[in-house]
């Protein structure tokens, strides 16, 4: 034991004593013959998926060891770089990823590509088993003319950007326009659009990129449009989200009552966390407001607006061919029943001006080696509570398990889930433990020999205490480092 | 209660501010900071002396059917029990008391549940998202425990993971 720092870690001393009490020699030979016995797993993602599966393998199970790799020098996914800046709360789950990886048990290398700098295959030669865990990269594309057109973005990049992600550093999004249209009704929708509004005194304090900051602080953007095709019933965000987008201090909400006047009896048998939502909307929509809410209504310099029954046709772009001028949008009638009910085109087009387009219609995962099953019309890798199917030793957690929705809580159970499967088949023999794994050893020598450096948890930590340093000097929690060859500098890489 | 004063104690000395360590963590002695407490009962941990007046004592239903019992002081949340005792709840206060996700969800006796606070409606936002949502259902850290809760027994609901049968491997090999 180098060190009692991690839970985790104190966790092995009380293995060693289960098998001490058997005499010391007798429990030396037994420690020697279950070390080389020692269950090895990887996790690839080191995001709320990873973490999570890692923290139940290493909780319920006192020898394995379990080393996670990533794409970029810095963990946490999409914590870092999902959860909106104005979210602390939900940051806080990194705390719990923090002591899972300081556990003796437990490793992490950065800056490692799954699939071009290792391959599954070889992760599968270093360990007994191979959690995929690396979540959705890519992001669904609307498919219609004038997607290209400087002024459009995937609300993907947009967070990103926000949010420091290396690869959407330079995206630098024409704040110009005063209507912004975001296409979805999800939760991603609603972070852009709050991110958009949000008074700046509001942002200056978030672990926003400066960059960002700056830019949103120049934004002309004084309407937001969210656009779905489908209704009221079919939104995809959460009550908690919407709350906060009709409190926005500075900002009106405007729900058209006709959207909801008839939605009346449709509301009464549906769950209950739909019902409240579509009540939260539907009281803001036909209620007078109270007379604080209703001047603070009044007064505000910025809107935002839900949009339903439309579908983008077209982004129609300026004289000189080059930028978003409008978007072109067919009126949708709803056919069908509950989840089923389909938006089909009535036949008549509107034309929305605006200069800044977000598309938001989900993110997607994508194969990450030929190696591995993948079900491209899903966007899921195949499985069965989170064992690949048709190949043994390897599993899957997170969005690219069940698809990218849900909340924390919908990822901490479904890693969990993954986590007893791997159990399960340690205790039933399923997966094959006869032979000794070399684990990391192997993994460090192959990444070696061709040139790539891991960065360490406590590499890690030295880039985090910079941020938080840098952070500190303007009052934020952390100024985070958006260059991701500065951050290897910063370790000596 | 020497277990849990000797916790205490070490709470206080660490200074850190991530009190937190593990959601569910093993029963070892590691350096456990409760500096920053957060949810509705006190802005902050109190830095109270050891007496062990007022104190509630308080069931858990975990997942496995298991019985684990703690005590806490009058005022104290639900979610600061778990934590102050060590109780090896899985996944539990994720969001460490901020509202933030449904993670401390807990289901209460119908004579309990009559009489706690108000819910606002921030809590309901969060516990719409829960597993196994009940007529009886409430977060942890938005319950502060009062004399009348001496003990009561409180339900941590079954994940959809937990509909399995639970491997733990902890004490073998």
């Amino acid at each position: 034991m180098s060190r009692i720092g991690g839970i985790l870690g104190c966790a092995s001393l009380s293995a060693l004593r289960v098998l001490l009490p058997k005499g010391p020699r007798a429990g030396i030979k037994r420690l020697l013959s279950t070390a080389e016995f020692r269950p090895r797993i990887c996790i690839v993602g080191s995001g709320p998926a990873g973490f999570y599966t890692a923290q139940h393998l290493l909780k319920h199970h006192k020898l394995t060891q379990v080393d996670i790799y990533e794409k970029l020098p810095v963990p946490f996914g999409l914590v870092r770089f999902g959860v909106a800046p104005d979210h602390p709360e939900v940051k806080n789950v990194i705390n719990t990823f923090t002591q899972t990886a300081r556990s003796d048990r437990c490793s992490f290398s950065g800056n490692v590509t799954v699939g071009r700098d290792v391959t599954v295959e070889e992760l599968q030669k270093a360990y007994h088993a191979v959690v995929l865990s690396y979540g959705a990269e890519d992001n669904r594309t609307l498919g219609i003319p004038g997607e290209d057109l400087e002024g459009v973005y995937t609300a993907r990049a947009f967070v990103g950007w926000y949010n420091g992600l290396p690869e959407n550093r330079d995206l630098k999004p024409d704040l110009n326009s005063e209507t912004a249209v975001i296409l979805g009704h999800g939760n991603v929708a609603l972070d852009v659009a709050r991110i958009l509004l949000s008074p700046l005194e509001v942002l200056r304090k978030t672990d926003i990129t400066e960059e960002s900051f700056s830019a949103l602080a120049s934004s002309k953007v004084k309407r937001v449009c969210l656009i779905g095709r489908r209704g009221p019933l079919q939104v995809a965000f959460t009550i908690k989200e919407l709350r906060e987008m009709i409190n926005l201090p500075g900002v009106r909400p405007l729900l058209d009552p006709a959207d909801f006047r008839d939605l009346g009896d449709a509301i009464k048998d549906i769950p209950r966390p739909k019902k409240r939502l579509t009540e939260l909307m539907t009281k803001t929509a036909l209620e007078e407001p109270s007379e604080e809410v209703g001047g603070r209504w009044a007064s505000a310099s910025k809107e935002w607006r839900l949009k339903f029954l439309r579908s983008p046709l077209e982004v129609l772009p300026t004289i000189d061919g080059k930028r978003a001028r409008a978007i072109q949008l067919a009126v949708t009638r709803l056919e069908g029943a509950g989840d089923a009910v389909k938006a089909v085109p009535t036949g008549e087009v509107e034309e929305l001006r605006s200069g800044l387009v977000f598309s938001s219609i989900g993110y997607k995962s994508l194969p990450i080696d030929p190696a591995v099953p993948f079900d491209s019309k899903r966007g899921v890798i195949p499985n069965n509570s989170g064992r690949v199917l048709g190949a043994p030793g390897l599993y899957c957690s997170g969005w690219v398990k069940r698809g990218p929705t849900g909340v924390i809580i919908t990822t901490m159970n479904d890693s969990f889930d993954t986590a007893q499967s791997v159990l399960e088949d340690l205790q039933s023999g399923a997966l094959e433990l006869s032979g000794a794994k070399e684990g990391f050893d192997l993994v460090s020598h192959i990444l070696r020999s061709r040139g790539v450096h891991p960065v360490s948890f406590l590499d890690w930590e030295k880039i985090d205490a910079v941020e938080v340093a840098r952070g500190k000097l303007s009052g934020k929690p952390r100024e985070k480092i958006v260059d991701q060859e500065e951050m290897l500098e910063l370790i000596g890489h | 209660m020497a277990t849990s004063g000797c916790f205490r104690l070490l709470s206080r000395a660490a200074p850190s501010s991530s009190w937190r360590l593990l959601a569910a963590p093993l029963r070892t002695s590691t350096g456990w900071s409760s500096a920053v407490r957060l949810g509705p009962c006190r802005p902050f941990h109190a830095a109270a002396g050891l007496s062990s007046e007022e104190k509630v004592t308080v069931h858990f239903i975990n997942r496995d059917g298991d019985k684990l019992t703690a005590k806490g002081k009058v005022g104290d949340s639900l979610l600061d029990v778990v934590i102050d005792n060590n109780l090896d709840i899985d996944g539990f206060g994720a969001c460490e008391g901020t509202l933030a996700c449904s993670t401390c969800h807990l289901i209460f006796e119908d004579h309990i549940f009559e009489k706690l606070d108000a819910i606002t409606d921030e809590e309901m936002d969060m516990l719409d998202l829960a597993y196994g949502l009940t007529e009886r259902s409430r977060l942890g850290c938005q319950i502060c425990l009062k004399k009348y809760m001496n003990n009561m027994t409180v339900r941590v609901p079954e994940a959809v993971a937990d509909a399995r049968q639970s491997i733990d491997m902890s004490n073998n090999s």
